[in-house]
């Protein structure tokens, strides 16, 4: 069973490979959009950290919705409503419960995930992060680590798509070639997960 | 690069703090990115909250200030503001009139002020939203965000700003800058791409010898790419690119606008090209700002927005202003 203390590793797991991966994926960015998606997932990420040591949420629902609400008043862009309502979602369906198990997790990540897509109005094959997103909730039901290998696959699978949605939509046929920043960022979110689990035995 | 910057952390405060000690006429919350003229909230009058990126400056805060907006929320370097700031906004400049969001059609922009729209709601604040989509080079399609909100927000801003300043109602103050959006027009051309602070590179390669047609204001590539082309020839371009999407019926505002690192001297001559392209098409011009209005940090170019004014909106670009960036009649 996973506990908010598992949950809040797993944010401070994300703020640390966001803090790594930042330059490349504002490179990815800058290829297609306008070259923040890096610095501003970091800028969330570390308030998401420092507002969760401070607050000390005593629920898995409590440490997600405090982390989205705390991404939407940092980054701005569009990464902040969408990635803070994944997690103020997906916290919202997890509810007062002190510990959650893995499918009870899946379900309510699926639900984070259908907030973000009515939110960016994004479907699956937009070249948005939904294409990381619903393929690693479709694999969480066989494991952390298979939802792993189908968020970094389906970020992968973003290169040879157009942009529909977002910045790089203005792009048309240019935007092909390029691996997606949000998927890529998703990935590293999923990634995340998966290490902490494994960390924990899960 | 160089740049004439501290560390690219703080740029946005930074310049917050300058421009607050320039314009003692403006109320500049630089903690919470805030900025809002020193009277507000007027009573009776809609309130007027605008904001977006920064990097774009003027752009927002330059237009707050009597006849304009209310108040503006600079976001971080073409990074949409948060919701916080908006809602925040809108308290400080509401006088039980309403407040009207002005927002161009990014989706940052358009997800965080709906966000924003909500908090102010909660708060019993009535909130109307003007969503600026005026850049032809953009396909408005199902599956596209739609199109890029670039030079109209200035006559958005203005037009419905005046509005608000005659003590319109907001559903009025709404309609008038929806109408103004809907019969504006722009197309921009880059010489250059531009550096935002955080990457200290340029966002784009853009070789010598080439320019790049239908940009918007983020430093982002644009439709297609050409040989570098004379002056006339852009002037012919873009003037035709917008009128091609809306063939003109009234006299025209034009906004020959400067990107951010072309000189007045470069935009002056464009103009003339642009005002020979309307002449020849039999556009008459009633009004024409040239200058660095709409920029995209240290890129090279211009873009071109008409909008098609009828007395009502004529009346109301002439109304009296008084901001750091457009003022007359005051």
């Amino acid at each position: 069973m996973l506990d908010a203390d598992f949950f809040r590793r797993w944010m401070t797991a994300t703020a640390a490979s966001v803090d790594r991966e930042a330059e490349r994926l504002t490179a990815l960015d800058s290829a297609i959009g306008d070259a923040d998606h890096g610095s501003n997932l970091q800028r969330g990420f570390t308030a998401v950290t420092a507002v969760l040591e401070k607050e000390a949420p005593q629920t898995p629902g409590a440490v997600l919705t405090l982390a989205g609400r705390q991404l939407i008043s940092t980054v701005g862009g569009a990464s902040g409503p969408l990635y803070g309502t994944l997690l103020r979602r997906t916290g919202k369906a997890l509810g007062d419960a002190a510990e959650v198990g893995t499918e009870r997790l899946a379900e309510a990540l699926r639900a984070g995930v259908d907030g973000v897509m009515t939110l960016g109005g994004a479907a699956p094959g937009d070249k948005t992060m939904i294409d990381a997103l619903v393929p690693a909730v479709d694999a969480l039901a066989t494991g952390f680590a298979a939802a792993r290998a189908a968020a970094e696959e389906g970020a992968q699978a973003t290169t040879p798509l157009q942009a529909r949605k977002g910045r790089a939509s203005y792009l048309g046929e240019r935007s092909i070639g390029h691996q997606d920043p949000g998927a890529t960022s998703s990935a590293l979110l999923i990634a995340a997960l998966a290490d902490t689990a494994e960390a924990d035995g899960e | 690069m160089r740049m004439l910057i501290n560390v690219p952390e703080t740029v946005v405060a930074d310049a917050l703090r300058g421009f607050a000690a320039a314009y003692p006429d403006l109320t500049v919350d630089v903690e919470n990115r805030v900025i809002v003229r020193r009277d507000a909230p007027v009573a009776g009058q809609v309130g007027l909250v605008s904001g977006g990126g920064s990097g774009h400056e003027p752009l927002h805060g330059g237009f707050v200030g009597p006849g304009m907006l209310s108040a503006a929320c600079p976001g971080e370097v073409f990074t949409s503001p948060v919701p916080d700031q908006m809602a925040r906004a809108a308290a400080a400049v509401d006088s039980g009139a309403g407040v009207l969001f002005v927002v161009k059609n990014y989706t940052g922009d358009v997800l965080n002020f709906d966000m924003a729209a909500e908090l102010a709601e909660d708060e019993g604040i009535q909130i109307a939203k003007v969503l600026v989509d005026d850049d032809v080079a953009v396909t408005d399609s199902l599956y596209t965000a739609g199109r890029r909100g670039t030079g109209a927000t200035l006559f958005v801003e203005k037009i419905a700003g005046a509005a608000a300043a005659e003590g319109q109602p907001l559903e009025r103050v709404e309609a008038i800058g929806r109408k103004v959006n809907e019969n504006s027009r722009s197309f921009g051309v880059a010489l250059s791409a531009c550096t935002t602070p955080a990457k200290g590179s340029p966002t784009f390669d853009l070789p010598d010898g080439e320019l790049e047609l239908g940009i918007g204001i983020h430093g982002e590539p644009g439709r297609e790419r050409r040989p570098m082309m004379t002056s006339g020839e852009i002037a012919d371009f873009a003037v035709n690119a917008v009128l091609e999407d809306m063939p003109p019926r009234d006299p025209v505002l034009l906004l020959v606008n400067g990107l951010g690192a072309t000189p007045l001297l470069e935009l002056y001559g464009f103009h003339a090209e642009v005002q020979r392209v309307l002449r020849e098409r039999g556009v008459s011009v009633a009004r024409t700002l040239v200058g660095n209005y709409v920029t995209s940090l240290d890129m090279a170019g211009a873009s071109v927005t008409l909008c098609q004014a009828d007395e009502e909106l004529l009346r109301l670009w002439d109304a009296p202003v008084r901001t750091p960036a457009l003022r007359w009649g005051m």
